[in-house]
């Protein structure tokens, strides 16, 4: 215990985090909208996402994290199942069963031709929701000082 | 809806309204008045039936019900019915309207007490009209209930909880006997009806259930009319007031056995087991009841004795009534038809002086306030006119003329002495003694009416020992008591009438194959020459009247038979070791330790699938189309086993928690193996977290001394953990190969082969998860959310802490 209370420096780790993060996300990011084609998608980009908050929380506190990343996670949680039963929601629109998805090449104005599916919304939503599950847990046992 | 449904269901209905009447109209008028119309009504209703049964015609009216299950309110309406419901009614509206003068109307809480009274009232013209017997049983159980609420009526004294819980579980336990009973006779004859079932007599006689179905059936007959030794509810529910008493606990509800049993004679009578489990148990009650009614020194719990006996004796009667069915036709028949006929008459008899018995006994509890023998007497000329109904019940009861008793228990011993001479279920032998229990059973009962009777209203008159000064009760009191009293002597005179009304047509309907060939002629008669009965009466009153001066030299031997050898007793302990075996094998295995629980699980799991395994010769292993293992498999496998022996004896939980981890890893190494990317990256990613979490815990965990010292011992060895948990994981290790090694159908793999086409999308796994099988995966996330706001809840809500 008394170890833990002496101030040290880590500008290292935190030097090295700056980095790092930008790395990660990108990285999790990557394997999210790869998803479709190439292992990965919603679910190991949430995680992998939340590892690099996880990271930047080792590096800092968790106030400073709270001041860059100014989001509820349990908000989080909500848009994201949101997202996913919209999805589903949104099928029954066009008369279709529950959870039915939509794909094809569209033309986009600026990006070109892109193959979309709504089955990424989807797998937006279980993104959103894993970050916000794995973040919110962390950050409620983290921040329980008692 | 007909009119004769009208009638049976307007109790019920009129119960609905009557806490209105209590609020509104109590104040300045009994509810019972607003009460008493129903009854009438109905005993009107009924009354103008009695020419057109007597004609040998029979109503019959049916509203369905459940009509696909064939449950309809078939209603039938033939003698034996019409004289319960006469009596139900006639003895009711009585009932109601001495009750009215009988409980206060500002002290009691009326409204309660004739709401039940109607429940039971609708109740039990229900059940005696019922055709089909799942409708008998809904009206039989409705009286069970509505006679529980009423012994239960001052429910602030313990003994009235204790009489009505009493009696609720031994009626309920028959009526539930008896709904099995009833069950196997609508699979044997494959119908409800009971009508229909005379018809099939003979093949329910040979079939297999007949036996059980007899049984069962008998069972909820016996307990409710409190047949020996199921007759220990009635004394206890002698708690209930007064009117109650009189009118379930006499006049009604314990004649819904006999009811039942009268009902079923065409079906199961002329058996050599219906005989003789009905006279017997009927021969035993009687001779029990009257027996210890003698000890009594409450007059209640006398009365509800001789009720007993009384029943017994009507029951006995039935069973030998039944062997008329045995012999069908010709004079034989026609001799123990007269049994029934007995049975039936004396039971309208009891009803009448039983019933007017209980008013005197209410009366006088109500003017001095005990019913305690030792404190009564000399009550003669205080109140003259309870005495002289008090006088003319018990000597009914007791047998003698000029009341209606005593022709019914001539018929009585004429049946016992004709039984004798039967030559058909082994009587040749046992049959001397049926007159010889009739006849001892009724000097008992004789000296229990003179003790009602002389000890209550003769010898001194103790006013210090009575809590009132006693007076003659108010006229409306005596109203109805004087009506059953002068019944009993109408009925002396008059017999024929009511035996051409009502008997004739009864005896029909218990008997219906012996009407038919119109031998059947009855005939009461109160002279009827120097016949046997007539000197077995002459010996009951001379041995009687001597016992009974006698009384305080021989009621000693009542003390001689030890207390804890009564049924009551073996009903108290048995009531209260079965809770308290109940009680010591739920605290023997329900621990309280989760440990246990496991094991229970576990071992259920081996028993369970291992067993169903070995039974069923399950168990195939083939090895032969298996892939063959490599070098990498190998060595993962090889390392697993270390990690996971690593955890199972690591001394300190650091180690089991990184082992763990590792064995979490070397999953991961399989998926990647075995080429699932997407598994593995999961798998290390969640691996990571979840051990960050263990590491987590491990940190908090307190520290105590004991603790510490359990660290470095490891975890405990215990055989029997060991034994389980390797027979689960050998059960699992078999059922696995032996699901292996049997492939029934081609797995539906190759359709998601094509999920470009079908989903564009090339990760078939991503494919399956969110487009496929999209549901499961929003259920998932649902899961990941309820235990985000779980883990949340727990740690940012701690009411138990805050709150000290």
């Amino acid at each position: 215990m008394e170890e833990r209370k002496l101030k040290t420096s880590n500008v290292i780790l935190q030097s090295m985090t700056k980095v790092l993060l930008f790395l990660i996300m990108i990285f999790s990011i990557y394997i999210f909208f790869a998803g479709h084609y190439t292992p990965g998608g919603g679910f190991v980009g949430g995680l992998l996402t939340s590892g690099a908050i996880l990271l930047l929380l080792l590096a800092y506190d968790l106030q400073t994290v709270r001041n860059i990343l100014p989001v509820n996670f349990l908000y989080m949680v909500a848009v994201g199942l949101v997202f996913a039963i919209g999805t589903g929601v949104g099928s029954l629109i066009f008369d279709k069963p529950f959870l039915t998805h939509a794909f094809g090449d569209i033309h986009v104005p600026i990006l070109g031709e892109l193959h979309l599916h709504t089955a990424t919304l989807f797998d937006l939503g279980v993104y959103l929701v894993v970050v916000g599950v794995t973040m919110s847990i962390i950050q409620t046992i983290g921040g329980d000082d008692e | 809806m007909t009119i004769l449904h009208i009638m049976i269901l307007i109790p019920f209905v009129f119960a609905i309204f009557v806490p209105l009447f209590y609020k509104y109209f109590n104040k300045r008028l009994h509810t019972g008045w607003f009460v008493i119309l129903i009854p009438i009504i109905i005993f009107v209703y009924l009354l103008q039936l009695i020419p057109k049964i007597a004609s040998g015609a029979t109503i019959y009216e049916t509203i369905p019900w459940i009509p696909s299950f064939g449950i309809n309110l078939d209603m039938y309406v033939d003698g034996l019915s019409l004289i319960f419901g006469l009596l139900i009614t006639g003895i009711g509206a009585l009932v109601i309207l001495y009750s009215i003068y009988y409980l206060s109307k500002e002290k009691e809480a009326l409204h309660n007490f004739y709401v039940y009274l109607l429940l039971f009232m609708g109740a039990m013209l229900g059940l005696v009209f019922s055709d089909n017997i799942l409708v008998l049983y809904v009206f039989w159980e409705l009286t069970s209930i509505s006679s529980f609420l009423l012994i239960a009526y001052w429910y602030e004294r313990e003994k009235s909880r204790y009489g009505a819980q009493k009696s609720m579980l031994i009626t309920i336990f028959g009526g539930l006997a008896m709904l099995s009973g009833f069950i196997m006779l609508s699979m044997i004859t494959d119908t409800y009806s009971i009508r229909e079932m005379f018809a099939m007599s003979e093949t329910i006689i040979a079939h297999d259930l007949f036996l059980p179905a007899m049984i069962l059936i008998l069972l909820g007959a016996f307990t409710k009319s409190a047949q020996f030794p199921f007759s220990i509810w009635l004394p206890d529910a002698m708690e209930a007031p007064t009117p109650i008493s009189a009118y379930l606990h006499s006049a009604t509800m314990v004649k819904a056995g006999i009811y039942l049993v009268a009902r079923l004679t065409p079906i199961f009578g002329g058996t050599a087991e219906w005989f003789w489990i009905i006279s017997t148990v009927g021969l035993i009650t009687l001779l029990y009841g009257s027996f210890n009614a003698v000890k009594q020194i409450d007059l209640k719990g006398l009365l509800a004795y001789s009720t007993i006996s009384q029943l017994g004796m009507i029951m006995s009667l039935l069973g030998i009534g039944s062997a008329a069915l045995y012999f069908g036709y010709g004079n034989e028949a026609a001799m123990y038809a007269a049994a029934i006929t007995a049975a039936i008459f004396h039971m309208i008899n009891h009803s009448t002086f039983k019933g007017a018995l209980f008013m005197v006994v209410g009366i006088v509890d109500h003017e001095t306030g005990t019913r305690d023998i030792r404190r009564l007497g000399g009550l003669m000329t205080v109140m003259p006119i309870t005495f002289t109904v008090a006088l003319i019940g018990s000597f009914a009861m007791a047998g003698l003329p000029p009341f209606n008793g005593f022709l019914s228990k001539e018929m009585f011993f004429a049946s016992v002495v004709k039984v004798m001479e039967m030559d058909a279920f082994n009587m040749e032998t046992l049959g001397v003694l049926f007159p010889i229990i009739a006849w001892v059973a009724s000097i008992f009962t004789f000296i229990y009416s003179m003790i009602l009777v002389f000890k209550t209203f003769r010898g001194k008159y103790k006013p210090e020992r009575l809590e009132k000064k006693a007076h003659e009760a108010p006229i409306g009191m005596l109203i109805a008591p004087i009506i059953l009293a002068s019944l009993v002597i109408v009925i002396f005179f008059f017999p024929n009438v009511i035996a051409d009304l009502l008997l004739v047509p009864a005896v029909a309907a218990i008997l219906p194959s012996l009407m038919e060939e119109n031998v059947l002629e009855i005939h009461i008669s109160a002279w009827h020459g120097f016949s046997a009965e007539l000197y077995m009466t002459i010996g009951v009153v001379v041995i009687g009247t001597i016992m009974y001066l006698t009384l305080k030299k021989w009621t000693k031997v009542y003390r001689l038979y030890p207390q804890n050898l009564t049924i009551n007793a073996l009903y108290n302990n048995g009531l209260e070791s079965s809770q308290r075996i109940a009680a010591s094998i739920t605290n023997k295995y329900m621990t309280g330790y989760t440990r246990d629980y496991l094991a229970y699980i576990f071992t259920f799991f081996v028993l369970l699938i291992g067993g169903t395994l070995i039974v069923s010769n399950s168990i195939t292993i083939d090895l032969t189309n298996d892939a063959p293992v490599n070098i990498f498999e190998m060595a993962i496998i090889l390392s697993m086993l270390v990690a996971a022996f690593t955890v199972l004896l690591a001394k300190s939980r650091l180690t089991a928690i990184i082992s763990l981890g590792v064995l979490g890893y070397l999953v991961s190494l399989f998926f990647v193996i075995f080429r699932a990317p997407d598994l593995a990256l999961t798998q290390l990613v969640v691996e990571t977290v979840t051990t960050a979490l263990f590491l987590l815990c491990f940190f908090h965990l307190p520290k105590f001394k004991e603790q510490t010292k359990k660290q470095k011992k490891g975890v405990p060895f215990k055989p029997l953990n060991l034994i389980i948990s390797i027979a689960v994981g050998a059960v699992v290790t078999v059922f696995a190969l032996s699901a292996n090694g049997t492939q029934i159908f081609e797995p539906i793999a190759s359709y998601y082969e094509d999920s470009y086409e079908l989903a564009g999308a090339k990760n078939i796994v991503n494919a399956i998860l969110v487009d496929f099988r999209g549901i499961d995966t929003m259920l998932e996330i649902f899961v990941l959310c309820i235990a985000a706001l779980s883990v949340y809840t727990m740690i940012k809500l701690r009411l138990s802490r805050r709150e000290k």
